[in-house]
């Protein structure tokens, strides 16, 4: 079976954390996500989502402080606009805009880490594998997937 | 000593590069005193079996403009290959795929249908699609494949140099080919242009705000523009921060903002993805509801970022053919 594959970027101040606070509370949730942390979600160029797509991503999330609460003042409403002017392009792609996802989680919200990864998985589940010709693991993805599944278990 | 054998080929292009080598002028007397063009099918009457008739590696250097559309590209492309010691990419189209890669917007089936079927000047019952072979009255015919996706030289073939622009100016090509008669040659691979943006070599960059901030988007047609003022301050979409320089800012100094034709510098890997980067970060609004309003002005983004470099982008194409959902994958 097709399990999706999604790649988050957490900035490390509060999705990061709320992450860690969630695998702390041990709740569980979808193991098909590859979270990478970084600093802030300002710091997510718009060719990082781009090349996860390239790369074999079946779905983006990028997971950044609420509005008014970035560790670097302004970096979360820079992810903001980016990802709206990034919808637009993706849709002209063919990429169905469920595939990027912007969630604003803070360091106390891991029940929310939980709830959003569970529900962009399912959202992948339903719209399939990503098929980008450009892929250089097009043709592997298939094989992949299984590999996928085993360790998250 | 014999002088270098030079040919010149074009693929999917407007014919413009061409134009651009005719644009010497009375310098491209000292070129063809300097050369021996070989072939050059818009100029001079050499079919492809001399081409193919000569002993490999023969041409010194083979000028390629153009995107690959078709098979026939192709093979034309592989054949200059064989024959070459060298391969300049000539031109945005073979250098990043260019506007015949937006066509990459679509694929076959659905401008076949837009041409053949759709459009209102067809005759009816007249809808007939072209086959790559056919035979009529004992004669076979054969048409080159059309590709599902325009791609660009290096798709094809290891590529020397390139020479961006669209076209290149006659100063680059110069340039250029003073640079190959000389003999130093920078690395394999090296766009023959200076690797900084092109805000570095604009005139306009003085009058650029230190922070640059902008409230509203316009077309060019909509405003009269300020001649001496940065166009991004002045609320009109430039790609210059997200373009390799070395054209001298053609566009902007003809009041009209650059549309990219470049390509990126070396440490970019997506130039769309930059450039609308830097789109976002200068966007004065923080609430959700202004910046969708502002966007929505931005009609054709994929048109504006990757004018000349779809094919070069990550994604490289419009995604067609999403799967069905499948009743197995849903539970």
């Amino acid at each position: 079976m097709y399990e999706a594959k999604v790649v988050a970027f957490f900035c490390t101040w509060c999705t990061y954390t709320a992450a860690d606070l969630a695998g702390t509370a041990r709740m569980s949730y979808a193991p098909n996500v590859r979270i990478v942390r970084i600093m802030c979600s300002g710091r997510v160029d718009p060719q990082f989502i781009l090349d996860a797509f390239h790369r074999g991503a079946d779905g983006v999330l990028i997971g950044g402080c609420h509005p008014g609460d970035c560790h670097y003042q302004d970096g979360n409403y820079k992810t903001l606009r980016r990802f709206h002017l990034l919808q637009r392009l993706l849709e002209q792609m063919g990429i169905e805009k469920k595939r990027l996802r912007l969630e604003w989680i803070s360091a106390s919200e891991g029940d929310k880490v939980q709830r959003v990864i569970n529900e962009m998985v399912e959202d992948l589940r339903q719209l399939g594998p990503l098929k980008i010709s450009a892929s250089p693991v097009a043709e592997e993805v298939e094989g992949e997937t299984e590999a996928v599944a085993a360790p998250a278990l | 000593m014999s002088k270098p054998k030079v040919a010149f080929y074009w693929c999917a292009s407007c014919g413009g590069c061409e134009e651009a080598v005719v644009d010497l002028a009375e310098n491209i007397l000292d070129v063809v005193e300097a050369v021996d063009i070989v072939f050059w099918p818009v100029a001079l009457d050499f079919k492809k079996e001399d081409v193919a008739k000569m002993p490999d590696k023969e041409i010194d250097v083979a000028f390629i403009n153009g995107a690959i559309r078709l098979g026939e590209q192709e093979e034309m492309v592989y054949l200059l290959e064989r024959k070459s010691k060298m391969i300049i990419a000539f031109g945005s189209c073979a250098h990043l795929g260019g506007i015949p890669g937006l066509g990459n917007l679509w694929n076959r089936e659905s401008i076949f249908n837009r041409v053949y079927h759709e459009v209102p000047s067809l005759q009816e019952n007249n809808q007939v699609l072209p086959l790559e072979n056919a035979s009529m009255n004992g004669h076979d015919l054969h048409l080159p494949e059309f590709f599902d996706t325009v791609k660009h030289l290096h798709d094809l073939i290891e590529v020397d140099y390139y020479l961006p622009g669209c076209p290149p100016t006659p100063k680059l090509l110069l340039e250029a080919i003073q640079t190959i008669l000389k003999g130093e040659l920078p690395p394999k691979g090296t766009v023959l242009s200076p690797d900084k943006a092109l805000c570095d070599e604009c005139d306009r960059n003085q009058s650029k705000p230190e922070k640059l901030l902008i409230k509203d988007l316009k077309r060019v047609q909509e405003v009269e523009i300020d001649p001496e003022k940065c166009l991004l301050a002045q609320g009109i979409f430039c790609m210059g921060p997200a373009t390799r320089s070395g054209c001298g800012a053609l566009c902007v100094n003809g009041n009209m903002p650059c549309t990219g034709c470049f390509g990126p510098t070396s440490r970019v890997k997506d130039q769309g993805a930059k450039a609308l980067s830097g789109l976002a970060s200068i966007v004065d609004y923080s609430d959700e509801e202004s910046i969708q309003r502002l966007f929505d002005k931005f009609v054709d983004p994929v048109g504006t970022f990757y004018r000349y470099g779809l094919p070069v982008s990550l994604l490289k194409r419009k995604t067609f053919n999403q799967n069905p959902i499948q009743e197995s994958d849903k539970g």
